[in-house]
Order: C-alpha cells, then structure tokens, then sequence
C-alpha cells in the first residue's frame, strides 16, 4: 500500500523526467509579424521548395500575410503557372530517392506534427534548424543534434557557417557564416514563423472568432440565466 | 394578482430576449454550413482564368481551350467571314447582342474586343451541346444553299454566324456566350477576367 | 410514443390553431409534448450532475450535423495522390484549407468527439453517485451502456477515417486484439480487415460504420434510452422516488414539469458547456495533443510505427487494462487475458444493477465504504485513464496492475460492502 501511495506520488514527476530528447530552445513567436512572415516565406521558397513541397499550401493564401498577388508571381513563384496551384515541389520522388535516401518530406503540416511533449512543433524546428554540425561520418557530411543521422544536409550552413560537436555534446562555431549569430537565430526565427503559418493559416482568424463567439455567449448567458431565474420563482 | 401578472410579464420579455438571441446564434452557425457549400479554393483555382497564346493562329483557323471545364473557342476570322456578318444581321435573332450573353465592352456584328479574334464559349445555349464548324459557304455545307458560314449544333440543329449569333427560329434562344476577356499584348489573351481599371 | 390519454388539440379559430388541430387529429403532436415535456414530472432538486443527459444530446445533434457537411468533402481513399499523399489524408487537410470555413466544422466534429467523452462519463458517474441505476432503471441503465459501447466503436471508426499516423497504428493495434481470440482469432482479423493490412478496403467500411451503420443504431438506442426514463421517470439527487406521493391529480409533490422548468435550466447549462466548447475549438482545437494527437499530421505510414503509440485519452483507461496483464495463467497466453480484461472491464458494467445491495440510493445516505469504494474506484479509473498515455515501465505497469484490480474489486465485492454498509435513513421528501 505504501508503495503505491509513494508511486502515485511520483507520477507527476516521472512523467516530467521521462523525456530523454534534447531540451529545446523556445521559438519566438512571430505569427502577427507580417514582415517576419514575409521573409520567412522568401526563405523558405529559395532554400526549402526545391526538395520540400507544401502541397497544401495555394499560393494565392500568401495574401493572408499581406502580400499582393503580383509580389507572390515575381518574387516567390517558381513551381507554378497560376497563382491559385498548391507549393508544389520541383524534385521528383525517384531524384529524392537517389539524392537523400528518402522522400523529403511535405513541409505543410511540419508545425503541427512536430510537436511534443518536449515543446511546440516551432519550438523544434526552431531547434532543428540551428542544430547541425559537421559529421565526415554521415554521406551528407552534416549531422544534426536533434534529429541524429538526418538525411538532409545543412542548406543554411552559408548563412549560419559550420558547426562542429565537442565530447560534451557541445555545439560550437568552427567557421563563421554570412550572418552573425544573433542574425542567423532572427532569420531561422523567421522562417520558423512562416512554417508555422502555413500549418494553419486560418489561426489567426480562428482565435479573432473564438473572442467574438465567447462574448456573445456571455451575453446570451446572462438573458438566459435572467429567464430561467424568471421561470424558477415559483419552484420552492 | 397583480404580482403574478408581473413575474408572466417578465417571463414573457425574457423569453422573447432569449428567442430573439437564440435566432441570432441559430443564423450565425448557419452561415458557416452553408458556406461550406460554395466552391472551394480548388474549384477556384481550376475555374481561374486562363491565358490563350494566339500567335500561331492562321486565318481562318480556330483553336479550343479549355476555361471552368467549358470549351473556349478562338477563331481567327478573314476578312470574307467579317463580310458575311453584315448578310446576316436580318437572318439572327439577337443582332445587335441586346440580350445578356456577353460583357458590356463586346459590341456590334463582330461581338470580340478586336474583330479579327472571335472568343465564345462553344456551348449551345440550347440544351449544352458543342456545335460543330461549318466555315464553308453555300451548299458545300450540306446545311442550305446560300448557307453563309458559321457554326451548327448537332444535337437540334441550330445555326449561329462567325460571330456566334443564332439564328431566328431554332431551338436556341441566344447568341453564343461570350467570356470575359482581355489582351495581355497581341498575341496572348487572358481568358476568364476582365481587365481591370 | 407517448403513453397516457391526453386530449387532442381544440382550434381557436386562427389558421395556425386550425392546422394544429388537424395535424393532431392525425398525428399526436399534443399527446407527445405533453408526454415528454409539458407534462413530464421531474424532481424538483436537479442538481449540476444533471446537465450532462441533455448536454450529450446536444453533442449527438452536433455530431451529426457537423458529419453530413464533412462528409461532403471527404474521401475515404487509401490510394496516393499526384503529390504522394493518400487522398483520406489528403481530403482532410482540402477541408481545413480549401472548404469555406470546413476548417471550423472539423475541429467542432473533432473536439465534439472528445467532448462527447467528457459528458457522458460525467453522465455515468452521476447515476454512480445517485444509484440511478437501481430498481427500477435498470433498463435505461443497459440502454446508457449500449450507448457507450456503441459511441467507442463510433469514435474508433472515425478515428481511422484522417488516415494520419495515429490513425492507422492505433487501428492496426486494436484490430490485432481480435487475433488474440482463439482458434478463429487470426481469420477474424483479417475478414475484420479485409485485407492483410489495415488499408483501404478497412478504410472504407470503416467509414461506412461511422456515417450511417453505428449512428443509425446510436440515434436508435438514444431514443430507446429517452424512451425508458420517460417511462418510469427521473432519479434525483435523493435517490427517492417522487411518484410515491402525489397530489389529488396524480401530480407528484415534488415534480415540477420539465418545460418550462428544465427547458430554461438546461438552457443555461448549454450555453455554459458551448462555452468551454467554444475555447477549446477557437483556442485550443489540439487540447495539447490530446483531442488530435501531433503524430496523427503525418499521413499513415504502413512501412514506418511512430516511437509511441498511444490511442485518444477516452480508451486510454482500458488500453491501461489491456497491457496491466502480463503472465500467462491457466494455460491462456498474457496477451488474451489483456482482451478478457478490457472486455470484461466494459461488460461488467451491465451488472450493476444486480450487483448492488445497498438499502440506500444515492450517496447522500451511503456509508463510508461506499463513498470509499466509489473515490477509489474514481481514482483507479482516472491512474488507469493517465497511464494508458504513456509509454509503459515496469513501475507503470505494476501500478496498472494495482488499479485494474481496484477497477474489478468495486464491481466484484459490490454484493458484499453494500450490504454491510451503513446507511442513513432516506428522506420521505426530496430535501434541497
């Protein structure tokens, strides 16, 4: 009985200890930052479509984040003719293969499935993205501390420079990139921001509802609890 | 006495405050039911407007796209099929194009934005067949002897001139539909829009 | 329907009073209203346990009504699409992206299905605390159990139908418990199947279960559940009953009819539950991982198990039961028992009624073993409910086992602690 006292006990915290992956670094939350959102996008249409479609992502949605149809054809357009087709991906599934091993995955849902217990879907992949590290080991040449044995190689390495482990797990800077620390971390944050946009791009609308849903319902509850006060008088 | 009529008299506000709530609530979780019906972002997509490259179209030729799964027609009409628009015109229904079958800037016997290029949708307004082409004049036609040119719709037999316009007393009850359209530069047209101001 | 003679409608001459009056002459509109609302007497002393009867009714209306809208655009298709995604998986996210505002009928059918959950396990431990399962419920009870039977298998086809990761292992691994039944076990899997995998021939009566088969039977029993409380009326917090004294008109003392009373109250208890409701669809529509489970954004992968597996929290306490066994004994193997158990841990739930003995109905006038025994039950049912989440260890396990025991021992040494039980006297009148 004592044994099961103390272990009903300690459930709370063998659930919080049991978690063996890597602490994750919290992801800036930016989904009311146009601009942020904007330069995600550009980062992920130059570094991320050419091997990850969002095929459930039409190209017209990116007026949500406060681009004109025109911006989305000149700047950001590549894969498609009309503005109305999904992000689809130019690498074919039979290239992908011969190329990473595996089929990239479809990054429009990436926000969504990557979260945890460990932390939100942006928070890992806010980790994920600044966590690579040279591996002569791996056919790549590039490993990653969250993802171990990944089959993608590091694509921002000329904006972030090369990272290499220490014995302790420790991930240092052997050679500086195009950005500074801070601005790698500010656009890897961008782009974050972007992925999780396109996870749901409707989020943002959704919570503006859920306020006006809520505070109609208050008002119906006080009618409400105004009649049935009314009707219950007499019920002694 | 006069108690009880004031507790049915607040009741009875109450109760209609609440209805009245209640159908506001009722219609606003409607609207989204039923919106759910209108097309969707896809339906939009494969509807949007599409662009026509007319540069390799001979005279006299037509060519056939495809806009919200109806058949476009482009036809490059010559000069002697321009000619015979003038003949009809006692011979159609509708020549001056008075009836709603085409946007506001398509106008007289040539019913295009430049004469030379005829855009209609190919769909009888009949019954939704396709007609067919008949360009060749007179009797080679098989349809009548002083058969201008123009088009016939197999199904009922209606006719319609080079510019789409139909015939008096067939089935049909209007001219061909002309989409909207505009010119992007003088080989590529945009159809399924208007041009904007 | 309604049983009883009640007058039929007399027109006041209006043209509205008219076409009542002759809709009734052929129809019992008057007879049923008066039947089941205006004139059905319910005690007067409902208490906050006593909203989630209609509450669960306002779920299966929502249900019902949010799956026809959904069932416009889905596609229960296992096959891929040009973009390499199954087109089930496929159609969900068009729904949540394409469809105007498909992505709000979906969370309402998603969080409607864990709200359904809550109310109705809310709904079972009301008539737990207030005996309604007693003489002479005993029918309506079974007929609730039906219902909770039928509204598992309703969300275990559903859950299949988005084809995502959870959905195709979680559907793999309970399948698989048939082939724990012996000697015809494998055969039955696979015809359950129909195929030697769970694919697309199991996602497509899958989804016939889940939009007309289990919902036709679920609206059946629903009625018959209605049906039965109506016939011999509501418990109450008391646990007396009310039709024992009556006034000179036959009107019970302490009933009060359901409309208007219980029509304005339970209107407010609707408007709260769609507030909590409202919170999780606008803000929460995830809950955490709990209503949609991450892994389940990922589209089914036969050839690829996620790290762990674990099904939606409202099977989770008998998924706990399920792995707590892990001997063989008496010669059947520990993956059979774990069947047994989880079967036995529903089905022993129709016996309640015989299984009680105690003088007394509701909690109010048990004794302190009774109240014991329902907090432990409680707590078992919710350890059981906490643990079927996690990733088991041999410390979880051995809890498990703990509270399963605990789960079976109320139901099995109920005949024994109900009787010896010292109960108060009930009231002859309802009290507050």
């Amino acid at each position: 009985m004592r044994k099961l006292i103390l272990a009903l006990l300690l459930l709370p915290l063998a659930a919080l200890a049991s978690g063996d992956e890597p602490r994750l670094d919290r992801a800036p939350d930016r989904s009311g930052d146009p601009v942020a959102l904007q330069n995600g996008a550009r980062l992920f249409v130059n570094n991320c479509l050419n091997c990850h479609g969002a095929s459930y992502v039409r190209y017209n949605r990116l007026k949500d984040i406060g681009l004109s149809e025109q911006q989305i054809r000149d700047n950001l357009m590549f894969t498609a003719d009309k503005i109305g087709e999904p992000m689809r991906v130019a690498l074919t599934r039979q290239d992908a293969k011969e190329f990473f091993g595996t089929w990239p995955p479809d990054l429009s849902l990436i926000a969504r499935s990557r979260a945890s217990a460990a932390g939100s879907g942006a928070d890992w992949l806010y980790t994920y993205l600044r966590s690579f590290y040279r591996d002569p080991s791996r056919p790549s040449g590039w490993n990653n501390a969250v993802f171990p044995n990944v089959g993608m190689p590091h694509v921002l390495w000329q904006l972030q420079g090369e990272q290499v482990m220490d014995a302790g797990h420790k991930l240092t800077l052997a050679r500086p990139g195009a950005l500074s620390a801070r601005e790698y971390d500010d656009a890897v944050g961008d782009l974050v921001a972007f992925l999780v946009w396109m996870a749901e791009p409707q989020a943002h609308f959704r919570k503006q509802l859920g306020v006006a849903v809520l505070l109609f319902l208050a008002v119906f509850f006080v009618v409400a609890y105004a009649m049935k006060r009314a009707f219950w008088k007499d019920v002694h | 006495m006069s108690s009880d009529e004031t507790i049915d008299g607040a009741r009875r506000n109450l109760v209609l405050a609440s209805a009245a709530v209640g159908g506001v609530a009722t219609v606003a979780t409607a609207v989204p039911f039923l919106a759910s019906m209108a097309p969707s972002e896809r339906a939009k997509a494969a509807g949007a407007p599409v662009e026509a490259d007319i540069s390799k179209l001979a005279p006299g030729e037509m060519m056939r796209v495809e806009w919200r799964g109806k058949p476009v027609w482009i036809l490059r009409r010559t000069q002697e099929m321009l000619d015979t628009l003038k003949k009809a015109d006692p011979l159609v229904a509708d020549p001056d194009s008075k009836r709603p079958m085409q946007p506001d800037y398509i106008k007289g016997d040539a019913r295009a934005i430049k004469p030379e290029y005829l855009v209609v949708v190919g769909i009888c307004t009949h019954l939704g067949c396709s007609p067919s082409e008949k360009f060749a004049e007179g009797a080679a036609s098989g349809i009548s002897d002083d058969w201008l040119g123009g088009f016939l719709c197999p199904c009922h037999g209606s006719t319609f001139d080079f510019s789409g316009r139909v015939y008096k007393n067939k089935p049909a009850p209007d001219n061909l539909e002309v989409p909207p359209y505009y010119y992007l530069s003088d080989t590529r047209i945009l159809i399924g829009e208007d041009q904007k101001a | 329907m309604a049983g009883g003679n009640y007058e039929k409608y007399r027109s006041d001459g209006s043209f509205a009073g008219n076409l009542l009056e002759w809709i009734d002459a052929r129809f019992p509109v008057t007879a049923n209203w008066k039947a089941h609302l205006s004139e059905y007497y319910a005690p007067k002393n409902f208490n906050f346990w006593y909203f989630f009867g209609s509450l669960a009714l306002l779920v299966l209306v929502m249900q019902v009504a949010t799956g026809i809208f959904l069932v416009m655009h889905y596609k229960p298709d296992a096959s891929l699409n040009a973009a390499g995604v199954p087109v089930a998986f496929a159609s969900v996210e068009y729904i949540m992206r394409d469809v105007p505002w498909g992505w709000l009928i979906r969370y309402m059918h998603s969080t409607g299905a864990s709200a359904f959950f809550i109310v109705v396990y809310l709904h079972m431990f009301r008539a737990m605390l207030y005996g309604s399962y007693r003489k002479p419920r005993e029918l309506l009870w079974i007929f609730g159990v039906l219902v909770y039977l039928l509204l598992m298998a309703e969300a275990f086809a559903g859950y299949l139908l988005p084809w995502g990761q959870m959905s195709f292992w979680g559907a793999q691994v309970i399948l698989n418990l048939f082939s724990a039944i012996p000697f015809i076990g494998d055969d039955l899997a696979l015809w359950i199947r129909g195929d030697y995998v769970i694919a697309d021939a199991t996602l497509n009566r899958m989804f016939a279960f889940h939009v007309i088969a289990i919902p036709l039977a679920l609206i059946g029993l629903v009625a018959a559940h209605v049906l039965a409380l109506h016939e011999v009326g509501s418990n109450n917090p008391d646990g007396i009953e009310i039709k024992a004294k009556k006034d000179a008109r036959g009107i019970p003392l302490d009933g009060i009819p359901f409309h208007p009373y219980y029509t304005v109250k339970d209107i407010v208890g609707v408007i709260v539950f769609l507030m909590a409701f409202s919170l999780v669809v606008f803000f929460a529509p995830e809950m955490g991982g709990y209503f949609l489970e991450y892994n389940n954004f990922i589209p089914a992968d036969p050839l690829q198990t996620p790290p762990h597996i674990a099904p939606v929290w409202y099977f989770t306490p008998f998924y706990s039961m399920l792995r707590a066994n892990t001997v063989n004994f008496f010669w059947v193997d520990a993956k059979l028992w774990g069947v047994i158990f989880m079967g036995l841990g529903v089905m022993i739930l129709f016996f309640l009624p015989w299984l009680d003995r105690s003088p007394a109905k509701s909690i109010r006038y048990r004794g302190p073993i009774y109240k014991g025994a329902l907090t432990l039950f409680v707590v078992a049912f919710l350890v059981l409910g906490y643990l079927g989440m996690q990733a088991p260890t041999p410390a979880y396990t051995l809890i498990s086992q703990i509270c399963t025991v605990v789960y079976f021992l109320f139901f099995l040494l109920m005949p024994w602690y109900t009787r010896i039980d010292k109960c108060k006297p009930e009231p002859e009148r309802l009290t507050k």
